[in-house]
């Protein structure tokens, strides 16, 4: 009888495994779905070309003004500003990491970085208005408590452990004769770094780069805390700007109704959200499929 | 100066940069260290004094003293046990789909490619997905459930690449010998392979779960009340949750309410480190048992 009943029981077990894979692909399609299906009905209202080109983003105030320039303004600016705090000290950490340290001492720093990595968003929005912010308005009296700067330095703190642990990755992965080969035609520590070790990763690095900065853009609590709620197309780090997620945010923290053209706006900002960041992952998951076929 | 330069000032030129590269770097790693205790120490200072009994029982309140976490704590634990539920079946269940039962095919590169790209997705992304799909299309309103299904979405792409990866490292000869005795599929996975890579999987699964306690932005976005002066007792009851509880706080201006939210915060970090703790020693312990 068992027996009999066997391949019916596998059929099942195979089935119902294949409905979890398929989930996976379906949150994918839900996601696209509510989006444009939503904002489909926003940009009835509200031209495309108005969305994208308008210098002005009032929606919950009137007169209403639908353009998304100074979200993306200070979407960008976050993501910039972390970025340029990030990326130096994230590289040189890798590669003081993957080259020059010893295995006792990754063996403790890798930990700290783990950590680091694991602490949640808001902690660092936190951060930003109870510490950051103060330090960077005595340094410069003309800033507001609310500002660019602040987030960029969170952010980019929050970003590190992962340009660090990409990057470390991508350096261990370039072959070591290629390190002996620059070494023994007499080159230093710091040449076969910079002209060879460097080089040959530079593709999978700029990947983690490309990663850590999507990450920046798609930030939502520390972002909503340290850089208040202005939406103003400025290049300014000491002014407070508005980005696209903590645009969403303050939408959500207040009573719209379902059906509104505020209520459609987050869906709209979503999307142009969705697929930037989507856009960058998946120009950095092809370069480093790539990364690794090249020395086989 | 000679246009020449000999090959000693070269080489003791090349010494100095060589040098003040390799400080260059060690001051970036180190100041990596330096930053986490700055964070650390600085929550520490400015909520050790707030951090009582009484703080973890209390309501939540426009009187800073008397505010309490009572509910953002059930709230997230509501939460944390709810995705749990989702999460791990429906994660687990892919990861052994595509590594044990998919075929090699270009249909299952796409489908890795998606869950790669997915788990890059903002989580505010997934929060909104949740609203359009459980708030109301669903109708299940700002509820429990509403909020542990969007954190299920915004978890299960990294339970799926983790769970893959231990179950990738599983080597193959278990399951032919496995099928050499006559086992079938389900068989070989049930009793050799699953078994064989659960501690990889359950560490997986607790950094995940511990990324879905810290995570704020899609609960606030599928309605999660930063006063709620109840706990859930039901999956249909509103709710709160520790971030939002700390959300709320860091973004008054009053002085005493940053300071509740740095003791909500070291509250928050003490069950992350545990978990964390909780990760790192079943990934010791369990995984060296194994010997292949």
């Amino acid at each position: 009888m068992w027996n009999r009943l066997r391949p019916v029981y596998e059929g099942l077990v195979h089935f119902s495994l294949f409905i979890c894979a398929s989930i996976s692909v379906l949150v994918t399609v839900g996601i696209v779905i509510i989006l444009l299906y939503e904002s489909v009905k926003f940009f009835y209202d509200v031209p495309v070309l108005e969305f994208l080109t308008g210098t002005e983003w009032t929606p919950l105030l009137k007169p209403q003004h639908f353009g998304i320039l100074p979200l993306l303004c200070g979407t960008m600016l976050v993501a910039g500003g972390s970025a340029i705090v990030a990326v130096p000290i994230g590289l040189g950490t890798a590669i003081y990491l993957s080259e020059y340290a010893s295995p006792r001492f990754r063996d403790i720093v890798k930990p700290i970085l783990e950590i680091l990595a694991g602490i949640p968003s808001v902690v660092y929005g936190f951060m930003a208005i109870v510490f950051v912010s103060p330090i960077i308005r005595q340094i410069f009296p003309s800033a507001g408590v609310f500002n660019a700067a602040s987030a960029c330095v969170v952010v980019g703190i929050m970003i590190l452990p992962m340009i660090i642990s990409l990057s470390e990755d991508i350096l261990q992965s370039v072959p070591i004769s290629l390190r002996a080969a620059a070494s023994a035609l007499g080159a230093n520590k710091f040449e076969v770094t910079v002209r060879v070790v460097l080089p040959a990763a530079m593709s999978g690095i700029i990947a983690s780069f490309l990663l850590a900065i999507s990450r920046a853009i798609g930030e939502t609590m520390a972002v909503t805390l340290a850089a208040g709620a202005t939406p103003k197309l400025t290049l300014n780090p000491l002014e407070s700007v508005q980005t696209m997620t903590a645009y969403i945010v303050q939408v959500s923290l207040g009573d719209t109704p379902a059906g509104t053209i505020e209520y459609r706006t987050i869906f709209a900002v979503g999307l142009a959200l969705f697929v930037t960041t989507m856009t960058m992952n998946v120009i950095a998951q092809y370069i480093l499929s790539r990364v690794g076929e090249r020395y086989e | 100066m000679s246009t020449k330069i000999d090959i000693y000032t070269k080489r003791r030129r090349g010494r100095i940069v060589n040098g003040m590269f390799t400080a260059a770097c060690f001051l970036a790693t180190i100041s990596c260290v330096l930053v986490l205790l700055v964070l650390i120490w600085n929550i520490i200072l400015q909520g050790k004094s707030w951090l009582s009994w009484d703080f973890i029982e209390s309501l939540p309140s426009r009187f800073p003293e008397k505010a309490g976490i009572k509910t953002a704590l059930w709230g997230s634990i509501w939460l944390i046990c709810l995705t749990a539920l989702f999460s791990v079946p429906l994660g687990v269940g892919a990861a052994v789909y595509l590594e044990e039962y998919a075929p090699r095919s270009r249909w299952r590169k796409l489908i890795q490619l998606n869950i790669a790209n997915l788990a890059g997705v903002p989580s505010i992304v997934y929060g909104i997905l949740g609203l359009g799909l459980f708030v109301r299309t669903l109708a299940f309103e700002r509820s429990v459930l509403s909020g542990a299904l969007t954190l299920t979405l915004v978890v299960l792409p990294i339970i799926i690449l983790a769970s893959q990866e231990a179950l990738r490292a599983v080597p193959d000869s278990i399951r032919r010998s496995a099928y050499a005795l006559g086992a079938t599929r389900w068989q070989t996975v049930w009793y050799q392979v699953l078994p064989a890579s659960l501690p990889g999987i359950m560490t997986g699964v607790i950094l995940s779960l511990s990324r879905a306690l810290g995570e704020a932005a899609p609960l606030l976005v599928v309605g999660a009340m930063a006063y709620v002066p109840f706990v859930p007792e039901k999956l249909s009851d509103e709710f709160t949750a520790l971030p939002i509880q700390i959300f709320n706080w860091t973004s008054r201006p009053q002085e005493e309410f940053h300071h509740l939210a740095a003791a909500g915060i070291l509250v928050l970090l003490v069950v992350l480190v545990s978990m964390n703790a909780v990760a790192v020693f079943v990934r010791h312990k369990y995984g060296k048992k194994i010997r292949w």
